[in-house]
């Protein structure tokens, strides 16, 4: 009991006996406030780490997610606005073929029309000289013959009429 | 420096009066401070959540060095309340001591090896228990023949020697920092001017002192705690 009272110590001159009551109740408090602190403290706190764990587990797998479906989006946005570039592209590209067919044909079309109306004038042209030669001959005989009945008016001799008839014949067979 | 214990006898059991009382404070003081903190738990921490949740990272720590989290998990919870409860308990007779007729009232509970010894037995029976309803009588069993056969004696003497050590070790370190602070404070300084002022900054030093050393013991408590449990219940040892 002396070597005991040594080594644990807490005995003070002449106490020889070992506080057991101290050791049971230091283990039942230690036991209740074990099953206290897990109902009380504890568990809730575990519980919400487990909760945040989740919770960011979440948001990762959902920030991955988002992640890829931003990168898809892209991508067919993209494509779509190289799609658009390029009927773009298209559209001006037939819009100018067409344009350039609608000026050949304008161009076609006024080189005809031109040159029917360049013939129609020649034709016009032809006609009227020859009508006007018409009239011109029309006119010389008409003062031919004004000449000659002038010029019969006068003295005429055998000679000179023989001479003028002829030359009229003459004359009228070169015309012919 | 010496003073005697408010003992009593009840149903047959002797009983410490002082010891009772400052169970009761340390495990109230805990029980206090888990659960304010734990009262509006939120998923953003805020004071002293974080604090807590520190602690069980902490504890979470201590485990995951000495075994699997698959064995070990189960342990956190006692792990947080041994940390706790021994932090709480180093801490309670560093500011002041109360000493009412001749007999010691106010004194860290770990400062009487009958409750530190009650821990250790209580731990190493847990253990035991962990033990073979882990990994099977056979298995537990056979932990004392491993790796040879005659060491079986050995084995069982280190049982007992684990216990004591345990124990007495966290006993030592506490009562050893009490009893020289009561030194200081109730002799030294009682010892005319020059004591006092001799007695004030030695004593503000050996405070310090006895916070790390009571921080570091409630740490090496739960470590071998986890030690032991671990040596009982992991396969690979």
């Amino acid at each position: 009991m002396l070597l005991s009272s040594l080594v644990l110590g807490t005995a003070a001159e002449g106490v020889t006996h070992i506080n057991y009551g101290d050791m049971f109740f230091q283990l039942i408090v230690f036991i209740v406030l074990l099953a206290l602190l897990k109902k009380f403290a504890w568990g809730p706190l575990m519980g919400i780490l487990k909760q945040r764990e989740e919770h960011i587990a979440n948001e990762i797998n959902a920030a991955e997610e988002s992640r890829l479906e931003a990168k898809k989006l892209l991508e067919e946005q993209r494509n779509l606005l190289k799609e658009a570039r390029n009927e773009a592209q298209s559209l001006i590209e037939n819009a100018r073929k067409q344009g350039d067919i609608q000026r050949e044909e304008i161009i076609a079309t006024a080189r005809g029309e031109a040159e029917r109306l360049k013939e129609a004038a020649k034709v016009e042209i032809e006609q009227q000289k020859e009508k006007a030669v018409g009239a011109i001959r029309e006119q010389v005989a008409h003062l031919s013959v004004l000449i000659a009945s002038k010029v019969i008016e006068k003295n005429l001799s055998a000679e000179d009429q023989d001479k003028l008839i002829n030359d009229y014949i003459k004359e009228a067979g070169e015309l012919q | 420096m010496n003073h005697g214990s408010p003992d009593f006898q009840f149903l047959g059991l002797w009983f410490n009066a002082a010891n009772l009382l400052m169970i009761t404070v340390a495990s109230l003081i805990v029980f206090l401070i888990a659960v304010f903190a734990t009262r509006r738990l939120a998923m953003k921490p805020t004071g002293m959540q974080n604090f807590l949740e520190w602690v069980l990272d902490f504890v979470k720590g201590i485990i995951n060095s000495t075994m699997d989290w698959r064995d070990g998990g189960r342990f956190h919870v006692l792990g947080l309340t041994l940390i706790m409860y021994i932090f709480v308990s180093n801490m309670l007779g560093l500011p002041f001591a109360l000493v009412v007729n001749e007999k010691l009232w106010w004194k860290s509970p770990t400062a009487d090896p009958m409750i530190t010894l009650t821990l250790a037995v209580m731990i190493l029976g847990l253990t035991h228990y962990y033990g073979v309803k882990l990994r099977g009588p056979k298995a537990y069993g056979g932990t004392f023949f491993s790796p040879m056969k005659f060491l079986f004696p050995l084995k069982i003497i280190e049982e007992f020697a684990n216990t004591l050590t345990l124990g007495l070790r966290l006993y030592g370190n506490i009562y050893a920092g009490e009893l020289l602070l009561s030194l200081l404070a109730a002799g030294l300084a009682h010892q005319g001017a020059l004591g006092l002022i001799a007695a004030a900054p030695l004593t503000l030093v050996w405070q310090a002192f006895s916070i790390f050393v009571g921080t570091i013991q409630a740490y090496i408590f739960t470590m071998l705690t986890m030690v032991y449990m671990s040596h009982k219940v992991s396969s690979d040892h």
